[in-house]
């Protein structure tokens, strides 16, 4: 008897979890705004993983939102790099509405003939994105994005462990911060350090530039505690380290667990990136994408995106929110004067990619 | 007895269109990946480059062979002592060896960095007593350490299972006829344990040397062994599949030739092989 109870139990579990129960639909007044004209069918998205609000405690769950405005059902897909979606998008597979790719993918597909263009007058809420963002390098003319975030990447330390430390790149190099600093494990952004601290460009074409950089990274690799990515939230926050580069949002998670971190933009400049809703040239159901950049753009949706998210929104609705939890923060959004020098990078020549990436292997092997 | 019969053989059909579909066509794949450019036009240049990852085969083979000797110094002993207890005893020992097994190694790898760590169990510790912190973590001898501890099972097993089949009378007979103790173990149980050594040491060496997670975790990502390299090389995407197959390549070769080698030191039937 115990026993088909407790497989009754587990069953009743499974379908809660199967049906997902527990999201309470928050109120959104969306309803008149949007037409139901295209209820019924599907769109896919392909975004990067954790980047929308999806309704953990309490918060707003994007796609859902959408679902029940609009009807339409929302296939929805995660990935972990650029170069992930970019090979998805070009085997073509699966067939994409939406995509969320960075500046330099964007370039590329757009290169490659890979979007298709997206008529902003139709979106009641493109107004809204703050001007600074619009007409980057990768689509000057507007044509082919609407931005959904903005980050910039600086570093993070540990007043406690270090004390206070030059706003520079070259505490990544400071002997007296031996076996304590951290850099990233991936070759474009562990250059981008070195790059700025020596003044060179980022998207150099000459290969010279590239072994400069290297060599800086060689001469680096003794103070170096280690290469991280995701790991870096474990060792800043608990102390194994005390000095890492790395994005101002992720920054931004660190503090809330260990309070003492600290932050700077180094003075040489940095890395800006901006992350865009695109539609590719084989969507099947461009109208409903159409609705999907609209909705995303709505005050309430891009607020409860960009809370979730932690990096900053091109979205004025959002910046000028003061009930937003990132408000007027000054990392998010530094004023004018305290905004760092910023390059993006740029698509790069194959040739030129290839021979960085392998520069990288001999930077670790070194 | 030689002639398989038509049913014995559709027994081993499973394993054998398993074997086919996911080993023997995957080397293919890779000998032409190796062999051909991004055209798929034939090339020697991929193989030329591996040159370049000359270090990475360096210390692959350097780190691979010194944990395969501290895992043989830790192992026999231990192997030697589980044959001289009772059966219960030798069971239980036994499991003990075991169940380390059976948890994921990447879990067990990573176990190690809250032992390891500036701020892991070691060096809180010593900070109590008020000892300077020790650099554990992030080093050669992390990268080592784990290897022993990942692979010591595959070591202790197959020397166990050869030692405890040697005939007790080939001991009783030794003894009788004048040996000491350190003659007994040097002229009987250590020639007639070696196939589980050869063996032991074949099973640990041949993962070692190519292992890939373990130098990341406890090595800070700051070098790269062989492995370290080919997984690098096979995310980085399509444009590196070429060089990547042929530094798996060179791999494999290094692997069959030291499997080539150690079976001219073992016995043609040799019992060290696990289960």
């Amino acid at each position: 008897m115990k026993k088909i109870l407790s497989i009754l139990l587990i069953f009743a579990l499974l379908t809660l979890s199967l049906c997902g129960c527990g999201y309470e639909y928050h109120n959104l007044d969306l309803r008149a705004k949007y037409t139901r004209e295209y209820a019924g069918t599907e769109i896919t998205v392909y975004n990067w993983g954790e980047y929308i609000s999806d309704g953990a405690d309490g918060t707003i769950d994007v796609n859902r939102e959408f679902e029940k405005v609009t009807g339409i059902k929302v296939n929805y897909l995660t990935f972990e790099s650029n170069e992930t979606m970019y090979s998805q998008v070009k085997n073509g597979g699966v067939k994409y509405d939406i995509i969320i790719p960075s500046d330099y993918m964007i370039q590329r597909l757009i290169k490659e003939n890979e979007l298709q263009k997206i008529d902003t007058t139709k979106l009641s809420n493109y107004d809204l994105i703050d001007d600074r963002y619009k007409s980057v390098y990768f689509d000057e003319k507007n044509e082919y994005t609407v931005p959904y975030n903005v980050g910039m990447v600086g570093v993070i330390y540990n007043p406690k462990l270090v004390g206070e430390v030059e706003h520079s790149w070259n505490v990544l190099w400071d002997k007296q911060y031996k076996d304590k600093v951290l850099n990233f494990n991936n070759p474009r952004d562990a250059f981008m350090t070195a790059q700025m601290l020596l003044g060179l460009d980022l998207n150099s074409e000459n290969t010279k530039d590239w072994n400069k950089a290297a060599d800086k990274l060689k001469k680096g690799k003794a103070n170096l505690q280690s290469y991280v990515m995701d790991e870096v939230y474990g060792k800043m926050e608990t102390g194994e380290a005390a000095i890492a580069p790395y994005y101002a949002g992720d920054y931004l998670t660190m503090v809330e667990t260990n309070p003492d971190l600290k932050f700077f933009y180094p003075k040489e400049g940095t890395n800006i990136f901006i992350d865009s809703v695109c539609i590719p040239k084989n969507a099947k159901n461009v109208e409903a994408a159409m609705l999907y950049i609209d909705f995303l753009l709505e005050p309430q949706i891009a607020t409860a995106n960009a809370e979730y998210i932690g990096y900053a929104s091109p979205n004025t609705a959002v910046i000028n929110n003061e009930d937003y939890y990132y408000y007027q923060n000054e990392i998010l959004y530094p004023s004018e004067e305290d905004m760092p020098k910023v390059q993006y990078y740029h698509d790069i020549d194959d040739k030129i990619r290839i021979y960085y990436e392998t520069l990288w292997v001999q930077v670790k092997l070194y | 007895m030689n002639k398989k019969s038509f049913g014995n053989q559709l027994l081993a059909a499973p394993h054998v269109v398993w074997s086919v579909i996911f080993i023997v066509v995957p080397l293919f794949i890779m000998l032409y990946f190796a062999f051909t450019n991004a055209d798929g036009g034939f090339t020697l240049e991929n193989v030329k480059q591996i040159g370049l990852y000359k270090k990475a085969f360096g210390i692959s083979i350097l780190y691979a062979a010194i944990a395969t000797v501290i895992t043989l110094l830790l192992a026999y002993p231990m192997a030697y002592f589980m044959t001289k207890v009772n059966i219960s005893s030798q069971r239980m020992l036994m499991m003990i060896v075991m169940i380390p097994m059976w948890m994921n190694f990447l879990i067990r790898t990573y176990s190690w960095i809250t032992i390891l760590a500036n701020t892991g169990l070691i060096n809180t510790f010593l900070g109590k007593l008020g000892i300077e912190p020790l650099k554990l973590i992030n080093t050669p001898g992390a990268v080592i350490l784990g290897m022993v501890y990942d692979f010591i099972p595959y070591m202790i097993l197959p020397i166990y299972s050869v030692m405890s089949k040697i005939d007790k009378s080939l001991l009783e007979a030794s003894e009788d006829l004048g040996s000491n103790a350190f003659n007994k173990f040097r002229r009987v149980i250590l020639p007639l344990s070696r196939p589980g050594i050869i063996s032991g040491i074949t099973m640990v060496f041949v993962p070692s040397v190519s292992t890939f997670y373990i130098s990341q975790k406890l090595g800070g990502n700051k070098t790269m062994l062989v492995g370290d390299v080919i997984e690098y090389f096979f995310n980085a995407g399509p444009d590196y599949y070429n060089v990547a197959s042929a530094i798996s390549m060179v791999l494999m070769v290094m692997i069959l030739v030291c499997m080539v080698i150690m079976n001219r030191f073992s016995d043609d039937d040799s019992e060290g092989v696990i289960i």
